[in-house]
Protein backbone atom coordinates (compact mmCIF):
# COMPACT_ATOMS: atom_id res chain seq x y z
CA UNK A 1 0.00 0.00 0.00
CA UNK A 2 2.84 2.53 1.00
CA UNK A 3 6.12 2.59 -0.83
CA UNK A 4 8.20 5.45 1.59
CA UNK A 5 6.41 4.37 4.61
CA UNK A 6 5.36 1.24 6.84
CA UNK A 7 2.11 1.23 8.50
CA UNK A 8 0.54 -1.26 10.95
CA UNK A 9 -1.28 -1.37 13.53
CA UNK A 10 -1.26 -3.27 16.93
CA UNK A 11 -3.07 -3.49 20.22
CA UNK A 12 -4.89 0.24 19.35
CA UNK A 13 -1.67 1.46 18.20
CA UNK A 14 -0.58 3.18 14.32
CA UNK A 15 2.57 2.50 13.90
CA UNK A 16 4.25 4.90 11.00
CA UNK A 17 7.61 4.11 9.97
CA UNK A 18 9.17 6.72 7.75
CA UNK A 19 11.20 3.91 5.31
CA UNK A 20 13.59 5.72 3.43
CA UNK A 21 16.57 4.42 5.72
CA UNK A 22 19.13 4.77 3.12
CA UNK A 23 18.44 8.43 3.06
CA UNK A 24 17.73 9.18 6.58
CA UNK A 25 14.20 8.94 5.92
CA UNK A 26 14.22 12.61 3.74
CA UNK A 27 11.59 13.78 2.51
CA UNK A 28 10.18 13.15 -1.17
CA UNK A 29 6.85 14.65 -2.29
CA UNK A 30 5.71 10.79 -2.29
CA UNK A 31 6.50 10.64 1.17
CA UNK A 32 4.81 13.56 2.41
CA UNK A 33 1.70 12.29 0.77
CA UNK A 34 2.10 8.88 2.12
CA UNK A 35 2.47 10.23 5.54
CA UNK A 36 -0.82 12.35 5.23
CA UNK A 37 -2.64 9.50 4.27
CA UNK A 38 -1.51 7.11 6.90
CA UNK A 39 -2.47 9.92 9.90
CA UNK A 40 -5.98 10.23 7.85
CA UNK A 41 -5.91 6.21 7.80
CA UNK A 42 -5.47 5.98 11.89
CA UNK A 43 -7.81 8.89 12.10
CA UNK A 44 -10.36 7.15 11.27
CA UNK A 45 -9.74 3.87 11.96
CA UNK A 46 -11.77 3.19 15.29
CA UNK A 47 -9.82 0.36 16.17
CA UNK A 48 -6.57 3.06 16.70
CA UNK A 49 -6.47 5.00 20.04
CA UNK A 50 -2.72 5.99 19.53
CA UNK A 51 -0.63 7.15 16.57
CA UNK A 52 2.94 6.75 16.49
CA UNK A 53 5.71 8.54 13.96
CA UNK A 54 9.32 6.88 13.84
CA UNK A 55 12.01 6.22 11.64
CA UNK A 56 13.60 2.90 10.35
CA UNK A 57 17.33 3.03 10.59
CA UNK A 58 19.44 5.55 12.26
CA UNK A 59 17.82 8.61 11.84
CA UNK A 60 14.41 9.85 12.65
CA UNK A 61 14.07 12.25 9.64
CA UNK A 62 17.05 13.93 7.68
CA UNK A 63 14.04 16.47 6.24
CA UNK A 64 13.93 17.34 2.25
CA UNK A 65 15.76 15.21 0.27
CA UNK A 66 18.07 17.67 -1.79
CA UNK A 67 18.49 15.14 -5.04
CA UNK A 68 14.78 16.25 -5.63
CA UNK A 69 15.43 20.03 -4.82
CA UNK A 70 15.40 21.82 -8.81
CA UNK A 71 16.83 25.16 -8.46
CA UNK A 72 13.93 26.14 -10.80
CA UNK A 73 11.18 25.61 -8.57
CA UNK A 74 8.65 27.55 -6.68
CA UNK A 75 9.95 27.00 -2.68
CA UNK A 76 6.59 28.35 -1.61
CA UNK A 77 4.64 26.34 -3.94
CA UNK A 78 6.31 22.99 -2.50
CA UNK A 79 5.53 23.74 0.63
CA UNK A 80 1.55 24.13 0.05
CA UNK A 81 1.25 21.65 -2.08
CA UNK A 82 3.17 19.14 -0.21
CA UNK A 83 4.59 19.63 3.25
CA UNK A 84 1.16 21.79 4.33
CA UNK A 85 -1.28 19.29 3.52
CA UNK A 86 0.80 17.27 5.38
CA UNK A 87 0.97 19.47 8.55
CA UNK A 88 -2.60 20.30 8.34
CA UNK A 89 -3.59 16.49 8.40
CA UNK A 90 -1.56 15.96 11.74
CA UNK A 91 -2.99 19.19 13.32
CA UNK A 92 -6.94 17.27 12.40
CA UNK A 93 -6.22 14.75 13.90
CA UNK A 94 -7.93 13.70 17.68
CA UNK A 95 -6.07 11.41 18.29
CA UNK A 96 -3.08 11.58 20.27
CA UNK A 97 0.42 11.33 17.83
CA UNK A 98 3.69 10.44 19.28
CA UNK A 99 7.10 11.39 17.30
CA UNK A 100 9.65 8.83 18.46
CA UNK A 101 12.48 10.98 17.82
CA UNK A 102 15.21 7.27 17.12
CA UNK A 103 17.41 9.95 15.89
CA UNK A 104 18.53 12.97 13.89
CA UNK A 105 15.58 14.88 13.20
CA UNK A 106 16.43 17.92 10.82
CA UNK A 107 14.73 20.19 8.59
CA UNK A 108 11.28 19.43 7.62
CA UNK A 109 12.18 15.88 10.33
CA UNK A 110 12.06 18.37 12.74
CA UNK A 111 8.76 19.86 11.77
CA UNK A 112 7.39 17.07 11.63
CA UNK A 113 8.59 16.12 15.19
CA UNK A 114 6.93 19.62 16.27
CA UNK A 115 3.31 19.21 14.67
CA UNK A 116 3.35 15.96 16.59
CA UNK A 117 1.61 16.02 20.54
CA UNK A 118 4.45 14.14 22.14
CA UNK A 119 8.09 14.03 21.29
CA UNK A 120 10.25 10.73 23.13
CA UNK A 121 13.36 10.44 22.14
CA UNK A 122 16.52 8.02 22.32
CA UNK A 123 19.47 9.27 24.10
CA UNK A 124 21.19 8.55 20.81
CA UNK A 125 18.30 11.60 18.96
CA UNK A 126 18.98 15.22 18.30
CA UNK A 127 17.70 18.18 16.60
CA UNK A 128 18.33 20.75 14.03
CA UNK A 129 17.04 23.87 12.68
CA UNK A 130 19.12 23.52 9.19
CA UNK A 131 17.21 25.56 6.98
CA UNK A 132 19.74 28.59 7.83
CA UNK A 133 22.72 26.57 6.49
CA UNK A 134 21.30 26.58 3.17
CA UNK A 135 19.92 29.86 3.56
CA UNK A 136 16.01 29.09 3.44
CA UNK A 137 13.67 29.29 6.55
CA UNK A 138 12.26 27.30 8.74
CA UNK A 139 9.18 25.52 7.42
CA UNK A 140 6.03 23.11 7.42
CA UNK A 141 4.47 25.00 10.42
CA UNK A 142 8.22 24.96 12.61
CA UNK A 143 8.31 28.39 14.18
CA UNK A 144 5.03 28.23 14.63
CA UNK A 145 5.01 25.09 16.76
CA UNK A 146 8.64 25.32 18.21
CA UNK A 147 7.96 29.35 19.25
CA UNK A 148 4.98 27.88 21.80
CA UNK A 149 6.91 24.90 23.34
CA UNK A 150 10.42 26.33 23.78
CA UNK A 151 9.66 30.74 23.40
CA UNK A 152 10.99 33.32 22.01
CA UNK A 153 14.84 32.97 22.90
CA UNK A 154 15.25 29.45 22.11
CA UNK A 155 13.43 29.52 18.94
CA UNK A 156 15.47 32.12 17.75
CA UNK A 157 18.71 30.24 19.13
CA UNK A 158 17.60 27.13 17.53
CA UNK A 159 16.54 29.26 14.19
CA UNK A 160 19.10 31.78 13.56
CA UNK A 161 22.19 30.03 14.91
CA UNK A 162 21.24 26.37 13.54
CA UNK A 163 23.14 24.69 16.28
CA UNK A 164 22.41 20.90 17.38
CA UNK A 165 20.50 20.41 20.37
CA UNK A 166 20.88 16.81 21.97
CA UNK A 167 18.36 14.71 23.99
CA UNK A 168 18.97 16.10 27.28
CA UNK A 169 19.33 19.31 26.37
CA UNK A 170 15.70 19.10 24.61
CA UNK A 171 14.26 17.90 28.08
CA UNK A 172 15.66 20.87 29.39
CA UNK A 173 13.80 23.26 27.26
CA UNK A 174 10.73 21.48 27.18
CA UNK A 175 11.38 19.94 23.15
CA UNK A 176 10.81 16.36 24.50
CA UNK A 177 8.90 14.79 27.05
CA UNK A 178 11.09 11.64 27.82
CA UNK A 179 14.76 10.32 26.61
CA UNK A 180 14.99 6.83 27.04
CA UNK A 181 18.06 4.95 26.52
CA UNK A 182 18.87 3.18 23.72
CA UNK A 183 19.41 -0.26 24.67
CA UNK A 184 15.28 -0.53 25.82
CA UNK A 185 14.55 2.01 23.03
CA UNK A 186 11.99 0.08 21.25
CA UNK A 187 10.58 -1.31 24.65
CA UNK A 188 9.84 2.36 25.90
CA UNK A 189 8.16 3.77 22.97
CA UNK A 190 5.84 0.90 22.92
CA UNK A 191 5.28 1.19 26.82
CA UNK A 192 4.39 4.75 26.31
CA UNK A 193 2.28 4.56 23.00
CA UNK A 194 0.44 1.63 24.66
CA UNK A 195 -0.24 3.58 28.05
CA UNK A 196 -2.13 6.08 25.85
CA UNK A 197 -4.05 4.10 23.92
CA UNK A 198 -5.15 3.17 27.18
CA UNK A 199 -6.94 6.57 28.74
CA UNK A 200 -9.72 8.29 27.46
CA UNK A 201 -9.54 9.14 24.22
CA UNK A 202 -12.44 10.92 23.08
CA UNK A 203 -11.05 13.90 26.10
CA UNK A 204 -7.78 13.76 24.76
CA UNK A 205 -9.02 15.00 21.50
CA UNK A 206 -11.12 17.60 23.33
CA UNK A 207 -8.21 18.63 25.47
CA UNK A 208 -6.35 18.73 22.22
CA UNK A 209 -8.83 21.03 20.62
CA UNK A 210 -8.94 23.35 23.44
CA UNK A 211 -5.15 23.54 23.45
CA UNK A 212 -5.05 24.41 19.61
CA UNK A 213 -7.87 27.32 19.76
CA UNK A 214 -5.77 28.87 22.66
CA UNK A 215 -4.26 32.13 20.29
CA UNK A 216 -7.17 32.50 18.63
CA UNK A 217 -9.65 33.25 21.05
CA UNK A 218 -10.17 35.72 24.08
CA UNK A 219 -10.62 34.53 27.76
CA UNK A 220 -13.98 34.35 27.50
CA UNK A 221 -14.45 32.90 23.95
CA UNK A 222 -12.08 30.06 25.81
CA UNK A 223 -14.61 29.54 28.78
CA UNK A 224 -17.54 29.15 26.03
CA UNK A 225 -15.05 26.88 24.13
CA UNK A 226 -14.33 24.94 27.35
CA UNK A 227 -17.76 24.98 28.31
CA UNK A 228 -18.52 23.01 25.22
CA UNK A 229 -15.60 20.62 25.57
CA UNK A 230 -16.55 19.66 29.09
CA UNK A 231 -20.25 18.98 27.96
CA UNK A 232 -19.02 16.43 25.12
CA UNK A 233 -16.83 14.78 27.73
CA UNK A 234 -19.76 14.88 30.14
CA UNK A 235 -21.33 12.33 27.86
CA UNK A 236 -18.25 9.96 27.67
CA UNK A 237 -18.57 6.28 28.25
CA UNK A 238 -15.07 7.12 29.41
CA UNK A 239 -16.51 9.83 32.02
CA UNK A 240 -19.05 7.36 33.41
CA UNK A 241 -16.25 4.42 33.70
CA UNK A 242 -14.34 6.73 35.71
CA UNK A 243 -16.48 7.97 37.80
CA UNK A 244 -17.70 4.63 38.72
CA UNK A 245 -14.42 2.73 38.87
CA UNK A 246 -13.78 5.62 41.61
CA UNK A 247 -16.53 5.38 43.42
CA UNK A 248 -15.66 1.22 43.36
CA UNK A 249 -12.16 1.78 44.07
CA UNK A 250 -10.87 0.15 40.98
CA UNK A 251 -8.69 1.24 38.02
CA UNK A 252 -10.99 2.26 35.56
CA UNK A 253 -10.72 0.70 31.83
CA UNK A 254 -11.39 3.39 29.37
CA UNK A 255 -12.62 2.25 26.18
CA UNK A 256 -11.60 5.37 24.31
CA UNK A 257 -15.95 6.19 23.53
CA UNK B 1 -48.31 17.42 10.05
CA UNK B 2 -48.38 15.37 6.63
CA UNK B 3 -45.63 13.02 5.60
CA UNK B 4 -42.39 14.55 3.62
CA UNK B 5 -40.38 12.38 1.16
CA UNK B 6 -37.15 14.68 1.18
CA UNK B 7 -37.46 16.60 4.49
CA UNK B 8 -38.28 15.42 8.13
CA UNK B 9 -40.33 17.74 10.38
CA UNK B 10 -40.78 17.80 14.20
CA UNK B 11 -42.16 20.10 17.24
CA UNK B 12 -40.74 20.30 20.49
CA UNK B 13 -42.13 22.53 22.90
CA UNK B 14 -42.72 26.07 20.89
CA UNK B 15 -39.58 24.98 18.37
CA UNK B 16 -40.28 23.45 15.05
CA UNK B 17 -37.46 21.55 13.37
CA UNK B 18 -37.24 20.85 9.56
CA UNK B 19 -34.69 18.58 8.80
CA UNK B 20 -33.29 17.92 4.96
CA UNK B 21 -33.32 14.55 4.63
CA UNK B 22 -31.31 13.15 1.56
CA UNK B 23 -28.40 12.39 3.73
CA UNK B 24 -26.86 10.03 0.82
CA UNK B 25 -26.95 12.52 -2.06
CA UNK B 26 -25.65 15.14 0.89
CA UNK B 27 -28.86 17.11 0.84
CA UNK B 28 -28.91 17.99 -2.49
CA UNK B 29 -31.98 20.63 -3.22
CA UNK B 30 -34.05 19.01 -5.63
CA UNK B 31 -37.36 21.27 -6.70
CA UNK B 32 -39.64 18.49 -5.23
CA UNK B 33 -37.21 19.41 -1.73
CA UNK B 34 -37.46 23.04 -1.89
CA UNK B 35 -41.29 23.18 -2.39
CA UNK B 36 -41.74 20.87 0.35
CA UNK B 37 -39.29 23.37 2.77
CA UNK B 38 -41.90 25.92 2.10
CA UNK B 39 -44.59 24.16 2.28
CA UNK B 40 -43.25 23.05 6.25
CA UNK B 41 -42.00 26.34 6.54
CA UNK B 42 -45.24 28.45 5.67
CA UNK B 43 -47.17 25.83 7.92
CA UNK B 44 -45.28 26.08 10.96
CA UNK B 45 -45.14 29.79 10.05
CA UNK B 46 -49.15 30.10 10.55
CA UNK B 47 -49.23 27.55 13.79
CA UNK B 48 -49.59 29.17 16.90
CA UNK B 49 -47.81 26.01 19.06
CA UNK B 50 -44.89 27.03 17.37
CA UNK B 51 -42.42 29.87 17.88
CA UNK B 52 -38.73 29.66 16.55
CA UNK B 53 -37.91 27.25 13.47
CA UNK B 54 -34.88 25.41 12.99
CA UNK B 55 -33.19 24.33 9.90
CA UNK B 56 -30.52 21.81 9.37
CA UNK B 57 -29.76 18.70 7.63
CA UNK B 58 -29.51 15.02 8.41
CA UNK B 59 -26.18 12.93 7.59
CA UNK B 60 -22.32 15.04 7.31
CA UNK B 61 -23.56 17.73 5.34
CA UNK B 62 -25.91 20.28 5.28
CA UNK B 63 -26.07 20.46 1.87
CA UNK B 64 -23.80 20.53 -1.25
CA UNK B 65 -26.17 22.30 -3.23
CA UNK B 66 -28.66 21.97 -6.23
CA UNK B 67 -29.45 18.56 -8.35
CA UNK B 68 -27.18 19.45 -11.01
CA UNK B 69 -28.98 16.37 -13.01
CA UNK B 70 -32.22 18.04 -12.66
CA UNK B 71 -31.35 21.47 -14.93
CA UNK B 72 -28.26 19.65 -17.14
CA UNK B 73 -31.14 20.36 -20.03
CA UNK B 74 -33.01 23.80 -19.20
CA UNK B 75 -32.99 26.56 -21.76
CA UNK B 76 -34.01 29.82 -20.53
CA UNK B 77 -37.47 29.54 -21.76
CA UNK B 78 -38.36 26.45 -19.94
CA UNK B 79 -36.44 28.06 -16.72
CA UNK B 80 -38.30 31.30 -17.02
CA UNK B 81 -42.05 28.96 -17.34
CA UNK B 82 -40.80 26.72 -14.20
CA UNK B 83 -40.45 29.67 -12.39
CA UNK B 84 -38.62 28.01 -9.56
CA UNK B 85 -37.10 30.40 -7.72
CA UNK B 86 -40.81 31.80 -6.77
CA UNK B 87 -40.71 28.64 -4.02
CA UNK B 88 -37.37 30.30 -3.13
CA UNK B 89 -38.81 34.09 -2.85
CA UNK B 90 -41.72 32.58 -0.03
CA UNK B 91 -38.23 31.74 2.16
CA UNK B 92 -37.93 35.49 2.84
CA UNK B 93 -41.78 35.98 3.48
CA UNK B 94 -41.11 34.12 6.95
CA UNK B 95 -42.13 35.94 9.62
CA UNK B 96 -41.09 33.80 12.81
CA UNK B 97 -37.04 33.19 13.54
CA UNK B 98 -35.44 31.11 11.22
CA UNK B 99 -32.49 29.34 12.91
CA UNK B 100 -30.26 27.86 10.29
CA UNK B 101 -28.02 24.92 12.11
CA UNK B 102 -25.26 24.14 9.01
CA UNK B 103 -22.51 21.49 9.40
CA UNK B 104 -20.03 20.00 6.87
CA UNK B 105 -20.64 21.19 3.29
CA UNK B 106 -22.84 24.25 2.91
CA UNK B 107 -22.35 24.46 -1.32
CA UNK B 108 -24.21 26.64 -3.79
CA UNK B 109 -28.01 26.45 -3.52
CA UNK B 110 -27.53 24.90 0.19
CA UNK B 111 -25.60 28.30 0.53
CA UNK B 112 -28.00 30.31 -0.44
CA UNK B 113 -30.30 28.47 1.51
CA UNK B 114 -28.42 29.31 4.65
CA UNK B 115 -28.59 32.45 3.99
CA UNK B 116 -32.60 32.43 4.05
CA UNK B 117 -32.30 31.93 7.61
CA UNK B 118 -31.83 34.97 10.24
CA UNK B 119 -29.62 33.15 12.56
CA UNK B 120 -26.92 30.60 11.39
CA UNK B 121 -24.92 28.62 13.81
CA UNK B 122 -22.27 26.32 12.02
CA UNK B 123 -20.41 23.24 13.72
CA UNK B 124 -16.80 23.47 13.76
CA UNK B 125 -14.96 22.72 10.29
CA UNK B 126 -18.03 23.72 7.94
CA UNK B 127 -17.39 24.70 5.03
CA UNK B 128 -18.97 27.32 2.76
CA UNK B 129 -18.79 27.66 -1.07
CA UNK B 130 -20.47 29.03 -4.31
CA UNK B 131 -18.92 26.66 -6.44
CA UNK B 132 -21.24 27.55 -9.88
CA UNK B 133 -18.47 29.74 -11.22
CA UNK B 134 -16.87 25.88 -11.76
CA UNK B 135 -20.00 24.71 -13.71
CA UNK B 136 -19.74 27.78 -16.04
CA UNK B 137 -22.80 29.27 -14.28
CA UNK B 138 -23.54 31.40 -11.32
CA UNK B 139 -26.08 31.43 -8.35
CA UNK B 140 -29.43 32.12 -8.77
CA UNK B 141 -31.50 32.23 -5.56
CA UNK B 142 -30.09 35.23 -3.76
CA UNK B 143 -26.58 34.15 -3.53
CA UNK B 144 -25.00 37.62 -5.28
CA UNK B 145 -27.51 39.88 -3.85
CA UNK B 146 -27.19 38.11 -0.03
CA UNK B 147 -24.15 37.32 0.37
CA UNK B 148 -23.32 40.81 -1.00
CA UNK B 149 -25.36 42.24 1.81
CA UNK B 150 -23.86 40.27 4.58
CA UNK B 151 -20.11 39.88 3.64
CA UNK B 152 -19.70 43.28 1.56
CA UNK B 153 -19.07 43.70 -1.91
CA UNK B 154 -14.89 43.20 -1.47
CA UNK B 155 -15.74 39.22 0.24
CA UNK B 156 -18.46 38.52 -1.86
CA UNK B 157 -16.72 39.18 -5.21
CA UNK B 158 -13.84 37.05 -3.98
CA UNK B 159 -15.30 34.01 -2.71
CA UNK B 160 -18.16 34.04 -5.95
CA UNK B 161 -15.08 34.67 -8.19
CA UNK B 162 -13.00 31.77 -7.44
CA UNK B 163 -15.56 29.40 -5.94
CA UNK B 164 -13.26 28.87 -3.03
CA UNK B 165 -14.10 26.86 0.15
CA UNK B 166 -14.60 29.43 3.06
CA UNK B 167 -13.92 28.24 6.21
CA UNK B 168 -16.26 28.64 9.34
CA UNK B 169 -14.11 31.17 10.94
CA UNK B 170 -13.76 33.55 8.08
CA UNK B 171 -17.47 33.08 7.74
CA UNK B 172 -17.91 34.75 11.47
CA UNK B 173 -15.21 37.37 10.40
CA UNK B 174 -16.87 38.72 7.66
CA UNK B 175 -20.65 38.60 9.19
CA UNK B 176 -21.88 35.28 7.32
CA UNK B 177 -22.83 33.39 10.18
CA UNK B 178 -23.65 33.82 14.00
CA UNK B 179 -21.09 31.51 15.70
CA UNK B 180 -19.44 28.39 15.66
CA UNK B 181 -19.86 25.36 18.06
CA UNK B 182 -17.92 21.97 18.53
CA UNK B 183 -20.08 19.78 15.93
CA UNK B 184 -20.74 17.23 18.99
CA UNK B 185 -23.06 19.98 19.68
CA UNK B 186 -25.29 21.28 17.23
CA UNK B 187 -28.45 20.67 17.41
CA UNK B 188 -28.35 20.91 21.37
CA UNK B 189 -26.85 24.85 21.15
CA UNK B 190 -29.41 25.51 18.28
CA UNK B 191 -32.07 24.33 19.88
CA UNK B 192 -30.67 25.83 23.35
CA UNK B 193 -30.47 28.98 21.46
CA UNK B 194 -34.26 28.18 20.02
CA UNK B 195 -35.64 28.12 23.70
CA UNK B 196 -34.00 31.37 24.70
CA UNK B 197 -35.73 33.17 21.99
CA UNK B 198 -38.74 31.35 22.25
CA UNK B 199 -39.31 33.02 26.06
CA UNK B 200 -39.19 36.43 24.26
CA UNK B 201 -42.47 38.22 22.94
CA UNK B 202 -43.14 36.84 19.58
CA UNK B 203 -44.80 39.70 18.06
CA UNK B 204 -41.60 41.79 19.22
CA UNK B 205 -39.41 39.75 17.30
CA UNK B 206 -41.86 39.13 14.34
CA UNK B 207 -41.36 43.12 14.08
CA UNK B 208 -38.03 43.65 14.67
CA UNK B 209 -37.24 40.82 11.76
CA UNK B 210 -39.82 42.93 9.64
CA UNK B 211 -37.81 46.13 10.71
CA UNK B 212 -34.16 44.68 10.47
CA UNK B 213 -35.25 43.16 6.57
CA UNK B 214 -36.41 46.77 6.21
CA UNK B 215 -33.63 48.56 6.99
CA UNK B 216 -31.28 45.83 4.65
CA UNK B 217 -33.69 47.17 1.66
CA UNK B 218 -34.07 51.09 1.64
CA UNK B 219 -33.14 53.90 2.56
CA UNK B 220 -32.36 55.24 6.26
CA UNK B 221 -34.91 57.60 6.67
CA UNK B 222 -37.62 55.40 5.47
CA UNK B 223 -36.69 52.63 7.59
CA UNK B 224 -36.84 54.98 10.05
CA UNK B 225 -40.93 56.05 9.60
CA UNK B 226 -40.91 52.01 8.82
CA UNK B 227 -39.64 51.44 12.65
CA UNK B 228 -41.63 54.01 14.51
CA UNK B 229 -44.80 52.15 13.32
CA UNK B 230 -43.75 49.18 13.93
CA UNK B 231 -42.39 50.31 17.80
CA UNK B 232 -46.32 52.17 17.91
CA UNK B 233 -48.29 48.91 16.67
CA UNK B 234 -46.64 46.71 19.84
CA UNK B 235 -48.00 49.49 22.19
CA UNK B 236 -51.53 47.12 20.90
CA UNK B 237 -50.27 44.00 22.52
CA UNK B 238 -50.97 42.35 25.47
CA UNK B 239 -46.94 42.00 26.02
CA UNK B 240 -46.11 44.74 25.91
CA UNK B 241 -48.82 45.39 28.93
CA UNK B 242 -47.19 42.00 30.54
CA UNK B 243 -43.72 43.39 30.08
CA UNK B 244 -43.83 46.67 31.29
CA UNK B 245 -45.92 45.41 34.14
CA UNK B 246 -43.46 42.86 34.99
CA UNK B 247 -40.58 45.37 35.09
CA UNK B 248 -42.47 47.34 37.52
CA UNK B 249 -43.88 44.40 40.02
CA UNK B 250 -40.14 42.76 39.53
CA UNK B 251 -41.10 39.76 37.98
CA UNK B 252 -40.69 37.47 35.27
CA UNK B 253 -42.88 38.15 32.51
CA UNK B 254 -44.94 35.42 30.79
CA UNK B 255 -45.59 36.51 27.00
CA UNK B 256 -48.52 34.74 25.32
CA UNK B 257 -47.77 36.18 21.50
CA UNK B 258 -50.96 38.45 21.76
Amino acid sequence: MFETIRYEVKDAVAWLYLNRPDSLNAFVAKMNREVKVAVKTASNDEQVRCIVITGEGRAFCSGQDLSEVDEQMDHGQVLRDHYGPMIKQIRLCDKPIVAAVNGVAAGAGFSLALACDFRVVSERASFLNAFIHVGLIPDSGNLYYLSQLVGQTKAVELSILGEKVSATDALHMGLASKVYPFESWEEDVAAFAGRLATLPTKAIGLIKRSLMAIPQLSFEDYLEHEAQGQRIAGLTNDHREGVTAFMEKRKPVFSGQ
Amino acid sequence: MKSFDFIETSIEGSVAVIELNRPRQLNSLNRKLVSELVEAMEHFDRNDQVRIIVLTGKGRAFSAGADIDEMTDDDPISLELLNQFADWDRFALIKKPLIGAVKGFVFGGGFELALCCDILIAASGTEFSFPEVGLGVMPGAGGTQRLTKLAGRTKALEWLWTGERVSAEDALRYGVINKIVASELLMEEALKFANRLAKQPPLSLRLIKDSVNKAVDSSLSEGMQYERKNFYLLFATQDQKEGMNAFIEKRKPDYRGK
